[in-house]
């Protein structure tokens, strides 16, 4: 892997980046996973000035609704229930309190690596109601999925699943009509594709006229995509492209769709920060309602205040930088986040505060986008 | 002897320390525990998880409310006057779970965890407290191992335990048994801590990083690695020592436990006000460890460890040392150098990523959890 | 999102389709996986791991196409470079 941390390599795709860019261009990578290697590694600092990342919704604790969270908050605090968490799931803040902080009050929170750990659990622990906080993109759909399938397989009735899965092309799609979007091109998700494929971004790169270039996840991936996708908009050409070939096959991993299929169906979300979108998301089809934690222990609130001075909707479709909110490092911090973007280290916030110390700083000129440039 | 003046006089101490954390109203009177903190009203994992939130409650609670010139120096342990003699002082406490671990256990820990901090102070580690909250229906065996692996530390870190007491806890109360210690040593002639570190200093890492905290949370997360993962749990008195015994001048040492090499580094960075410049590089993470940590989506420089420490010294002396610390253990390197901060910031912790650009490394914050975004 | 890192695989077992899993090397560091949804991976190739499943074969062939390209490029730079 250090192979794709060269840092020769690294300035000479900048040089290229620097020699195609005549005008400003802003670009947004969908990944989480994305924002996080790039703020990591410093990869705007390689960039010309012509050259904006903007860090888009893909971070799946960053989205997960508020009202969900506190639905889980609820659950934990059952007797008779285990919630079962990704690790990052748990200092997202709900309403009022995170998971973490219901575990400190007495909640069973167990956190898993794996939805199956979760299955596992549920059949060690036949008199407990086993309940796993499903959420993620596309690239954890078919995990999830085979946790349901598998249980419902093995007739495991304490196991059920507080599902907020959400999709990626909808949400880059209501950012590109969003009015004043200035997004002209897209890193697509590497993750998100080597399962979904590539084709599904074709009507949207057409549509709005964006190029999309499936990028890996990688410093020189990253580069790479950046360099691919300035090219096309310089050449205007609107392609959908795949830098992280590697790994994303076109047709995508047809067997973990079909599982997919198999357990989900296509439904509406709400996004933390964004509000409702239509087709945006996977709930369980109705063969597999009986696992549906909403169904088993009631449906959660469906209107929860979030907290007023976090812009994370603004952060989340890339119209605001972190440091443009006014909680920035001073009322938001990552050990008190407002907003969720600033809990997870996929979060922009985060991200930002941990890896740029922009909140460090005491001077607003150092935030002019010539951070350290060469 | 010393290079710079730096008097023991303790009364001076923080006007030596280039920019002291300012406790005090001047008179002596310090304000009460200004808690409750914010929107946070219970103690959570983090307050004692070594990054921002230990750091707030020693900062915010106990500084304010015991404040005096031997604790504000925020060093390992606290350096004290006694007559003629200049006393180290250290205590610490162990709750780890499970007890035992690869390549350690809690009695190994609590013994050298307090060893490991007085030999920091740049102290001859001597005399030993422990005392044991043991949680009912604790087995006899489980106990007997844990004082039989006490008993070896000891024995090879050159401490006597000299007084003890044994609480016990009713069942649920504890996880098995928590151990508490502390210790005494004695400091010859040499003042070490962060008031001595000085633009240009090397630093040094004693060995790879982030052994314990993935051997620990491979265990405590039932996470099925095939492979086990070994903690780097060490007493640290020889390659100490050896330094001290080469005559190289150490300004600073500190040991990476909770928090891991970054919080130690940022803590050191804030106190003198001077940035670190460390290269990501040039710090070694065995492969194995590496790949758990990716798997995990943990970041190596905020793993713990239990056998490592950082060194500030002067730049002549780092490949002297260097080469000294290498016949303990492998991985050692000069990772980076101490530098005057920038007039309108505090000390910062700057690591050159691989691919060449400067990034600002951070404190832990939070607990430490496995990710999957 | 979605953290997914390459592994290797030494071994496989189980059945086709939903209990095939493969013993996975991170860098040395080896873990059960689910190998249901990429049931064609064989002892020695890498695959993409998240949260307990592969998800896709890493292509092998294709996995210098980023230091072709860079290569390619880097000429011309060489080319413009030398140019006063």
């Amino acid at each position: 892997m250090d192979e794709y941390r060269d840092a020769a390599d690294a300035r000479r795709f900048a040089r290229a980046i620097a020699r195609v860019t005549t005008r400003p261009w802003k670009i947004m990578e969908v990944c989480g996973g994305q924002t996080h290697a790039i703020v990591r590694f410093g990869i705007e600092d390689l960039l010309p000035d012509g050259v904006t990342l903007i860090h888009g919704p893909g971070c799946p604790v960053c989205v997960t609704p508020v009202e969900m969270i506190d639905k889980a908050i609820e659950l934990a605090g059952r007797s008779e229930v285990i919630l079962c968490s990704f690790g990052d799931m748990l200092r997202v803040p709900g309403s009022r309190t995170s998971l973490l902080e219901a575990k400190a009050a007495g909640g069973r929170v167990k956190v898993v690596y794996s939805p199956m750990k979760a299955v596992e659990l549920a059949r060690a622990n036949p008199d407990r109601e086993v309940v796993f906080f499903a959420v993620g993109f596309e690239t954890t759909a078919p995990a999830n999925a085979m946790a349901v399938f598998q249980a419902a397989r093995d007739g495991l009735e304490n196991f059920s699943m507080l599902a907020s899965h959400v999709l990626v092309p909808p949400a880059m799609e209501a950012i590109l009509a969003a009015p004043g979007n200035e997004v002209r091109g897209f890193l697509g998700a590497g993750h998100v594709c080597a399962v979904m494929g590539i084709d599904e971004y074709r009507p949207l790169a057409r549509r709005y006229g964006v190029p999309i270039v499936v990028t890996g996840f990688e410093p020189l991936d990253l580069l790479h995509g950046i360099h691919l996708c300035v090219k096309q908009l310089e050449e205007g050409r609107a392609d959908v492209e795949n830098q992280y070939v590697r790994s994303v096959r076109p047709e995508g991993n047809l067997k973990a769709m079909e599982l997919m299929r198999e357990v989900f169906v296509v439904g509406p979300r709400t996004w933390r920060g964004i509000g409702s979108i239509p087709d945006s998301g996977l709930v369980l089809r109705e063969t597999y309602r009986d696992f549906d934690a909403e169904r088993r222990f009631g449906p959660t609130d469906s209107h929860t205040e979030e907290t007023s001075e976090c812009i994370s909707g603004l952060v989340l479709q890339g119209r605001r930088k972190p440091f443009e909110c006014p909680a920035f490092g001073a009322r938001c911090t990552p050990d008190q986040p407002l907003g969720a973007p600033m809990v997870s280290s996929e979060g922009a916030c985060a991200a930002y505060y941990r890896y740029r110390g922009d909140h460090l700083e005491t001077s607003e000129t150092s935030y002019g986008g010539d951070h350290g440039k060469e | 002897m010393e290079k710079n003046n730096v008097t023991r006089d303790s009364a001076n101490r923080p006007t030596t320390h280039p920019c002291p954390p300012d406790h005090s109203d001047g008179n002596g009177v310090f304000p009460v525990c200004p808690v409750p903190h914010a929107a946070n009203q219970t103690i959570q994992m983090a307050h004692g998880g070594g990054g921002r939130r230990s750091r707030e409650l020693l900062e915010n609670c106990f500084l304010s409310a015991f404040a005096n010139p031997a604790l504000n120096f925020l060093h390992d342990g606290a350096v004290l006057e006694v007559g003629e003699e200049t006393l180290a002082f250290s205590t610490d406490s162990h709750v780890v779970s499970p007890l035992f671990f690869p390549g350690g256990d809690i009695g190994k820990l609590a013994v050298w965890g307090t060893v490991n901090d007085l030999l920091m102070c740049g102290a001859q580690p001597l005399w030993l407290s422990a005392g044991f909250i043991l949680e009912e229906g604790l087995p006899m065996e489980t106990l007997q191992r844990v004082v039989d692996s006490m008993r070896t530390a000891a024995l090879e870190s050159g401490v006597t335990l000299v007084t003890g007491d044994t609480k016990v806890v009713d069942r649920g109360k504890g996880d098995g048994l928590y151990i508490n210690t502390s210790g005494i040593g004695r400091i010859a002639c040499r003042e070490v801590g962060p008031a001595r570190i000085r633009p240009g200093d090397a630093v040094l890492i004693s060995g790879d990083l982030a052994r314990h905290g993935i051997a620990v949370m491979a265990l405590r997360e039932g996470l099925d690695f095939e492979n086990e993962i070994a903690s780097d749990c060490a007493c640290l008195a020889r390659p100490v020592q050896a330094l001290f015994e080469a005559g190289i001048d150490v300004h600073c040492l500190r040991d990476l436990t909770r928090g891991g090499l970054a919080s130690a580094l940022v803590e050191i960075a804030t106190d003198t006000c001077m940035d670190c410049r460390i290269e990501e590089t040039s710090i070694s993470v065995d492969p194995t460890v590496r790949g758990a940590c990716e798997l995990l989506g943990l970041d190596p420089l905020h793993v713990a460890n239990e056998g490592r420490f950082v060194a500030f010294l002067p730049p002549e002396q780092a490949e002297k040392a260097c080469s000294i610390l290498a016949t303990f253990e492998s991985s050692v390197a000069i990772i980076g150098t101490v530098t005057p901060s920038s007039p309108d910031t505090r000390g910062r912790v700057i690591l050159k990523s691989p691919i060449g650009v400067d990034r600002i490394v951070d404190m832990l914050s939070g607990e430490q959890l496995p990710r999957i975004c | 999102m979605c953290l997914a890192v390459p592994g290797q695989v030494l071994s496989v077992a189980g059945e086709a389709p939903y209990g095939l899993t493969g013993r996975v090397s991170f860098g040395g560091v080896v873990k059960e996986v689910s190998l249901a949804y990429v049931p064609d991976a064989r002892p020695g190739e890498y695959v993409i791991v998240h949260v307990g499943f592969a998800l896709s074969k890493v292509d092998e062939t294709e996995a210098n196409r980023v230091f072709e390209y860079i290569r390619a490029i880097g000429e011309l730079d060489e080319l413009t470079e030398d140019q006063p």
